[in-house]
């Protein structure tokens, strides 16, 4: 038996236990965010709303001062350069930053909640990799979910607001090129926020002890 | 109650020349609670052999889980070794010592600890699936096993769909998942009544008897007394008395 703890029976092993179940985590994760709907909810709103928030700005900051010089130059008016704002930067920003906070925090009350759960599937045979796995997704699906609902909706509140105030002359003077580069950009940015933001939970999960699966008080 | 047996059950010796599957050496395990030493385990020296149904009886407190820890991998022994199937277990690294946890010995808990959010089906099938097989083999098997355990027609409910007794057979049928050499059990009846119990406890013999597998259960349920090989009783930390099934009848009256 001593050989076969240590050959490449037991390696072999190993080996495809790292690999295979990405699908079992990610069964786990979405059922674990169904099961604590309201948890998820809230955290998904969060992030919906940062997004929105960060993608409003953004649109609005790039749109803004194209629209009106543009307009400026129609009416043969001279064009003043346009102040920056930094203060909706610094108000984006944070936000973003409070959005993790929350995100993590949500994390970190789901694993210690979940300490049986989690000592449980170390002791049937689940590496680190796959708790930290399964946490990570989790919170990648409410990222994921999140950003797409804040870009429809900061996209929404943009459009309409500017519309709002320039009319429908704004459909031929928005830089649409400009604009197109900045959604990627905020898909790319709400899902890695979130995925930080649970980087520390999930490795406290990953290195819970086995022994958490017979902890009886909660 | 313990019921006097007849002498058509043969007793159980640890016959010289028998496979030993567990053996402790001087096990200490101390928990340091704020600048208090606590000692849990005072030394412990036990010898397992395959095949057998173990009972490790005590009082609460005594030192029953904790040495079903350090048996089973859970947590290292503050002093003392730990061998299963010849191998040290202090010298597994942490792949090694996942591949002992999944492969090597399967664990039933007291609170069944299913995972909540997968069905019967999805809760035997993880630690093959864990061990490597392919998820439409890990589930054909896993469906094999709830059979067994007489759960065939529950096997796409929840935990939550369960009564507790058919939770713990879905438990039990998750520890046999991968074939393991060695059952671990921590009070497997404790939140169980009596009939749930003895059912639980029938079980665990039979799969014990058909596997071949090595059942070590920390108990003070004195119904498991009947099906155990060997009785270890474990007070304050110490092994007190090791007793063959056929002792512990003639013994039964002084329990009172
Ligand atoms: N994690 C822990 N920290 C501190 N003390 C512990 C811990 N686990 C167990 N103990 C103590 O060790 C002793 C033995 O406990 P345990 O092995 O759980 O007993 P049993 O399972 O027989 O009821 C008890 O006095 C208990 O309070
Ligand atoms: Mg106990």
């Amino acid at each position: 038996m001593a050989e076969l703890i240590s050959s490449g029976t037991g390696r072999g092993a190993v080996g495809r236990q790292v690999r295979l179940p990405l699908r079992q985590a990610l069964a786990i994760a979405l059922r674990s965010l169904k099961l604590r709907l309201a948890r998820s909810v809230l955290t998904f709103l969060t992030i919906t709303m940062a997004m929105a928030f960060l993608v409003d700005v953004w649109i609005t900051n790039a749109l803004d001062p194209t629209v009106r010089n543009a307009i400026l130059i129609q009416r043969h008016i001279p064009v003043v350069v346009a102040v920056r704002r930094t203060r909706e930067i610094w108000l984006v920003v944070l936000s973003l930053l409070v959005c993790m906070v929350g995100i993590s925090n949500a994390m970190l009350i789901n694993v210690m909640e979940r300490f049986r759960e989690i000592g449980t599937m170390k002791c049937l045979g689940a590496l680190n990799s796959f708790i930290l796995k399964l946490f990570l997704l989790e919170s990648l699906g409410l990222g994921v979910l999140g950003t797409l609902a804040g870009l429809l909706f900061g996209l929404a509140v943009a459009m309409a607001v500017a519309l709002n105030h320039f009319g429908a002359v704004f459909w031929t003077l928005a830089p649409w090129g400009a604009l197109a580069g900045i959604l990627p950009a905020c898909l790319a940015i709400g899902p890695a926020i979130t995925v930080l933001a649970a980087l520390y939970p999930a490795w406290k999960a990953a290195c819970m002890e086995p022994v958490a699966a017979m902890r009886v008080e909660v | 109650m313990v019921t006097p047996r007849t002498a058509s059950l043969e007793s159980i010796a640890p016959a010289a020349g028998r496979e030993e599957i567990v053996r402790t050496i001087d096990v200490v395990k101390e928990y340091r609670v704020g600048d208090q030493v606590l000692r849990a385990l005072k030394g412990v020296n036990v010898t397992i052999y395959r095949g057998e149904y173990i009972s490790i009886m005590g009082p609460s407190g005594s030192g029953k889980s904790t040495l079903f820890n350090a048996i089973g991998g859970l947590d290292k022994p503050t002093s003392g070794k730990v061998f299963i199937d010849e191998v040290d277990v202090a010298q597994l690294d942490a792949l090694e010592l996942a591949w002992l946890r999944c492969r090597k010995i399967g664990y039933i808990f007291q609170t069944f600890n299913l995972i909540t959010v997968m069905t019967a089906l999805e809760n035997v099938a993880l630690p093959m699936i864990f061990a490597g097989l392919s998820e439409a083999d890990a589930r054909e098997k896993a469906k094999a096993i709830l059979e067994r355990v007489e759960l065939g027609h529950r096997i796409y409910n929840k935990p939550s769909q369960l009564s507790g007794g058919q939770q713990q057979r879905v438990a039990i049928a998750r520890a046999f998942a991968n074939d393991p050499a060695i059952i671990l059990a921590d009070e497997p009846t404790g939140n169980l009544d009596l009939n749930t119990g003895k059912a639980i406890i029938a079980l665990l013999k039979r799969m014990n008897r058909e596997q071949g597998a090595t059942v070590i259960s920390a108990t003070h349920d004195l119904k498991m007394l009947d099906v155990s090989d060997r009785i270890f009783w474990i007070r304050d930390g110490m092994v007190e008395k090791i007793q063959n099934r056929a002792e512990v009848v003639i013994d039964a009256g002084e329990m009172h």
